[in-house]
């Protein structure tokens, strides 16, 4: 310890680049805010109402200064062993700086348009941005008054990102959480007014006053809503981290068997009984949402095995998503080529064997691949077997590009599922499955043999794991659970078309896993909800869906490749190689609390 | 003897010697099959004489001219794997923005006199402004999504640059509209002529030799300059070449640079044969030439030339010489499968490619 004294007496501190950073930041900042806006996403957002007169186009944009000044006043990084600077005044100083930057940034763009007509190269730089009409970028006003409005909120939520980081750590993450849970309330309006509307007419619980209450007429947060909801968060978040309470797992795994076993039970029995009033509380619309979030949510666990659990990453996986629907729609449908015209359930075995097939015709040939030739071949693969259903050669079969209609209704006895609502019960015990049979995988033997196989193929097959089987088991599973989410979807849809089966489906499906967090399935399922079923609920996003998983897919390589809700396991092997430093760092500089915890904290 | 026997008796040793003969024995059968339907398709279609020998000899231009796009795209993949052992699977999105640059400057330069009057000098002008633009997008790419993640695991940074693929597609589709874009007509390429019984479009020809000129340009600046000569050493030894005063960090930015350079090229050239362009052009050829990329030996630059050649005949002459002889209707539809199974044959079976130098480390 004598020599923490030492080093924390020195009080050295690198010397200060906050300045050229915090403008670099705002550059940065002022770029992302002029690419939203020349690309038409502010204005495409501007339609739905998000905080009082807010729309969202306007916090999105809004929303750019408030992070940059956020992450410039970010404490600078210290070296292990050295004492951090006191957080203050030239925090928000960078916070106001970086405001700025982005500020001026912004301006010199909308002075560009005002001045300039680029239509004729930038589509999206309509003249309602600045010149006629709403004028999104300079809020409606003259372009001097708009421009100053501008810069002044810029350099304002700048500064308040700044202020953010003087506060101290728990009042930090209170401020935090609330304005997330204003964000995701104001975002999710559609859903929440739906189900407190639903909840009111099928449990008669008196919930719509609330509705109400939170939501004006026109489907923004009104005032008093976005303060209680900012009160309640801030309060919560506080009372949560008021005192070190031990996490809920470790609580849980000191009761008593007996206590677990039944705490087991009923929370599952909740759960279940939660998801049977769902439907009917959320309506047709949010089912129908909440369905094709559910078929993607079947397609990324069984991706979730092969790439999460197995570490073959495999691009052309909506091969097999298309093997199961054109299964379904050539056994069910009596206007194919087979006509036979049969039940859905009589169908799905055959689903589950050309599914298992096409998994081991896919995952022979690439048996002694790795990695990103892997990932190659497989896209072949895909699209391969995308031109084939499309060809006119293979046409007296699988239709060419016109497919296959008429695809059979599922029955359950003399119940024909046609409603959304009737779907999601089908859909669900679905998933239940896949999730209980990833589970389930995860802790066997031949999970433990992908495990190690993802980790390392050499060693794991030095160790007596059986390579072959192991790889050629994942792509089966997979296979299977994708042609399950196959056969769901050309049943829901009640036709198969060659176009649905784009590569664009293994790459939403791969941005859905990762993002969630690989190997695990909470973060899956959550990732799937966000990433599917949010899109289909604002369809202003639909135009920049893919543009947003592209960047998402950067963003979380470079910061959290283990995703949101990582599976341990797999955190731990993508940070080996930082632990390995650390663990030298330590060795070489004796290590002091406080910096410890703060590499600790995600950012 | 049962004493000198150095195997020792065991599971795995059986399992292996059991298992590994059925699936060699698939890929056997996988490779038989191939060559049998490619000779029974060629000799059918040959003996049934449905096109001439004028039309195949127009199948053959065309596969160079389209071969030597595809060269120069496989380039900047070959270049960036000799580098860093990493595909670069964003590099056929820097192809395509250079293709949409030429589109923008063709069409802005044929509304001003200088289009009648000096067509070379305003497409070498077009071809300039391709050639930066890629470069300084690539140049963006490493800065931003490579260059952090050096040194992660493999997937990592290949995950990333599939992001960075459709990142940069659908910010082509914002910024530009999904619309397919036409590149205004050229006077002086239309036509043709006969060149030893061949008959060249004057396009083809252009493009055949202006990406001549560019790989001569590109092999002597990797062969003959003090920054190739750095590259070269880079990706021998990342570690040595560091240690021997050279800038690894620069030079590999330099690689992408021309890499996204030679692309930019590709892009132009692909816009004067093919006419238009849109956001997604740039993934099947992408795709096809980072086949080209391994046909050739990925990381040896004149196999991405041989490459690139290669790929572009089979793709031409594939299904006419081998679809139509197995009686497959309709058989230019299959183009792409040709190409992609020509991928996906190539991967499994001669990962080292043509000119098999074995630059990649052990695949397994």
């Amino acid at each position: 310890m004598t020599a923490t004294g030492e080093l924390a007496a020195i009080d050295f501190v690198p010397a200060p680049k906050a300045g050229p950073r915090a403008i670099r930041l705002g550059l940065v900042g002022g770029a992302v805010a002029v690419f939203v806006s020349v690309n038409g996403m502010v204005e495409a957002f501007s339609g739905r109402l998000l905080l009082g007169s807010l729309a969202l186009g306007e916090a999105l944009l809004l929303s750019v200064p408030l992070l940059i000044g956020y992450l410039a006043g970010r404490p600078e990084p210290v070296l292990e062993g050295f004492t951090a600077r006191r957080p203050g005044w030239r925090n928000v100083l960078a916070g106001l700086v970086a405001g700025l930057a982005s500020g001026v940034t912004l301006a010199l763009f909308v002075v560009l348009v005002a001045s300039f007509d680029i239509r004729g190269v930038f589509l999206n730089a309509t003249p309602e941005l600045v010149r006629d009409g709403p004028r999104i970028l300079t809020f409606g006003l003259e372009l001097g008054a708009g421009l100053g409005l501008l810069l002044g909120l810029y350099v304002a939520l700048g500064g308040a990102g700044g202020v953010l980081q003087v506060l101290p750590g728990r009042f930090r993450r209170a401020v935090l959480t609330a304005l997330g849970w204003v964000a995701g309330l104001a975002l999710m309006q559609p859903a929440v007014a739906q189900v407190l509307r639903g909840i009111q007419q099928e449990l008669r619980i008196w919930t719509a006053p609330l509705t109400d209450f939170l939501y004006d007429a026109s489907g923004a947060l009104s005032v008093p809503g976005i303060a209680t909801i900012a009160a309640a968060a801030f309060c919560l978040q506080l009372l949560a981290s008021r005192q070190h309470r031990k996490p809920v797992r470790t609580r849980l795994e000191q009761l008593p068997d007996r206590s677990r076993r039944i705490l087991r039970v009923a929370i599952l029995a909740a759960v279940l009984l939660l998801l049977g009033l769902l439907p009917q509380v959320i309506g047709p619309f949010l089912s129908e949402v909440l369905n094709i979030a559910g078929i993607f949510l079947l397609m990324a666990l069984g991706l979730n095995i092969v790439v999460g659990f197995a570490g073959l990453l495999d691009l052309g996986y909506v091969a097999f998503f298309a093997v199961g629907a054109y299964t379904t729609a050539l056994l069910t449908s009596p206007q194919s080529s087979v006509g036979v015209g049969w039940v859905f359930w009589l169908a799905v075995p055959f689903v589950i064997l050309a599914a298992a097939v096409s998994g081991l015709m896919v995952g022979t040939p690439v048996l002694r691949m790795r990695g990103d030739y892997l990932a190659i071949v497989t896209l072949g693969f895909g699209e391969i077997a995308r031109l084939l259903f499309i060809s006119d050669w293979l046409k007296p079969w699988f239709g060419g590009a016109q497919g296959i209609i008429q695809v059979g209704d599922i029955s359950l006895g003399p119940v024909q599922i046609r409603t959304p609502e009737a779907f999601f019960y089908v859909l669900f015990v679905f998933v239940l499955l896949a999730a209980y049979a990833t589970y389930a995988l995860q802790d066997s033997r031949i999970g433990r043999a992908w495990m190690a196989m993802r980790e390392d193929e050499a060693v794991a097959e030095a160790m007596g794991v059986n390579i072959v089987t192991a790889k050629l088991s994942a792509f089966i599973v997979g296979a299977v659970l994708a042609g399950f989410g196959g056969a769901l979807f050309a049943t829901k849809i009640g036709s198969v078309f060659p176009h649905s089966f784009n590569v664009i489906v293994s790459i939403t499906v791969l941005v859905v896993i990762i993002v969630g967090g690989m190997a695990s399935v909470p973060g899956v399922v959550l990732g799937t909800l966000v990433l599917v079923g949010l899109p289909e609920l604002l369809r202003e996003f639909e135009e920049y869906r893919f543009l947003i998983y592209g960047a998402l897919l950067i963003f979380m390589m470079l910061k959290r490749p283990e995703g949101f809700i990582p599976s341990g396991r797999r955190a731990e092997e993508l940070h080996e190689q930082e632990v390995a430093q650390d663990e030298w760092l330590v060795a070489g500089a004796p290590e002091t609390g406080a910096t410890d915890a703060d590499r600790d904290e995600p950012n | 003897m049962a004493r000198t026997n150095l195997v020792p008796p065991g599971p795995v040793v059986g399992k292996r010697a059991f298992q590994l003969p059925i699936v060699d024995g698939f890929l056997w059968l996988v490779r038989i099959a191939a060559i049998a339907l490619i000779l029974v398709g060629a000799t059918r279609s040959i003996a049934s004489a449905r096109l001439s020998g004028q039309q195949w000899r127009d199948l053959v231009v065309f596969g160079i001219a389209q071969g030597s796009v595809y060269a120069l795209v496989a380039l900047g993949y070959t270049m960036v794997y000799g580098v860093l052992r990493f595909i670069n699977f964003a590099h056929g999105e820097v192809f395509m923005i250079g293709a949409m640059t030429g589109y923008f400057v063709t069409d802005g330069l044929a509304r001003t006199a200088l289009w009648e009057a000096a067509p070379f000098l305003s497409l070498f002008i077009a071809l300039i402004c391709c050639m930066t633009v890629s470069a300084l997008v690539a140049l963006l790419l490493e800065r931003v999504a490579y260059r952090p993640l050096r040194g992660a695991p493999r997937l990592i940074p290949f995950i990333t640059a599939i992001g960075a693929s459709f990142f940069l597609q659908y910010t082509m589709a914002s910024l530009f509209g999904t619309s397919v874009k036409s590149y205004p007509e050229v006077e002086v390429l239309t036509g043709s002529f006969t060149l030893l019984g061949f008959r060249v479009l004057r396009v083809h020809l252009l493009v055949i030799v202006a990406a001549l000129v560019i790989m001569a340009g590109l092999y002597l600046y990797v062969e003959k300059t003090k920054a190739g000569k750095a590259m070269r050493a880079v990706s021998e030894d990342q570690e040595t070449a560091k240690l021997m005063g050279i800038n690894v960090d620069r030079t590999i930015a330099r690689v992408f640079g021309v890499g996204g350079a030679m692309a930019g090229a590709a892009g132009l050239l692909f816009g004067l044969v093919f006419q238009n362009v849109f956001f997604l052009s740039g993934f099947l050829p992408g795709i096809k030439a980072f086949t080209a990329a391994v046909l050739g030996g990925i990381g040896n630059i004149p196999g991405a030339a041989v490459g690139g050649l290669t790929l572009g005949m089979v793709e031409s002459m594939g299904p006419s010489l081998v679809l139509v002889g197995l009686g497959i209707p309709a058989a230019h539809q299959l183009k792409d499968v040709v190409a992609f199974v020509t991928l996906v044959l190539v991967l499994i079976f001669r990962p080292t490619g043509i000119l098999g130098e074995r630059v990649s480390e052990d695949r397994g």
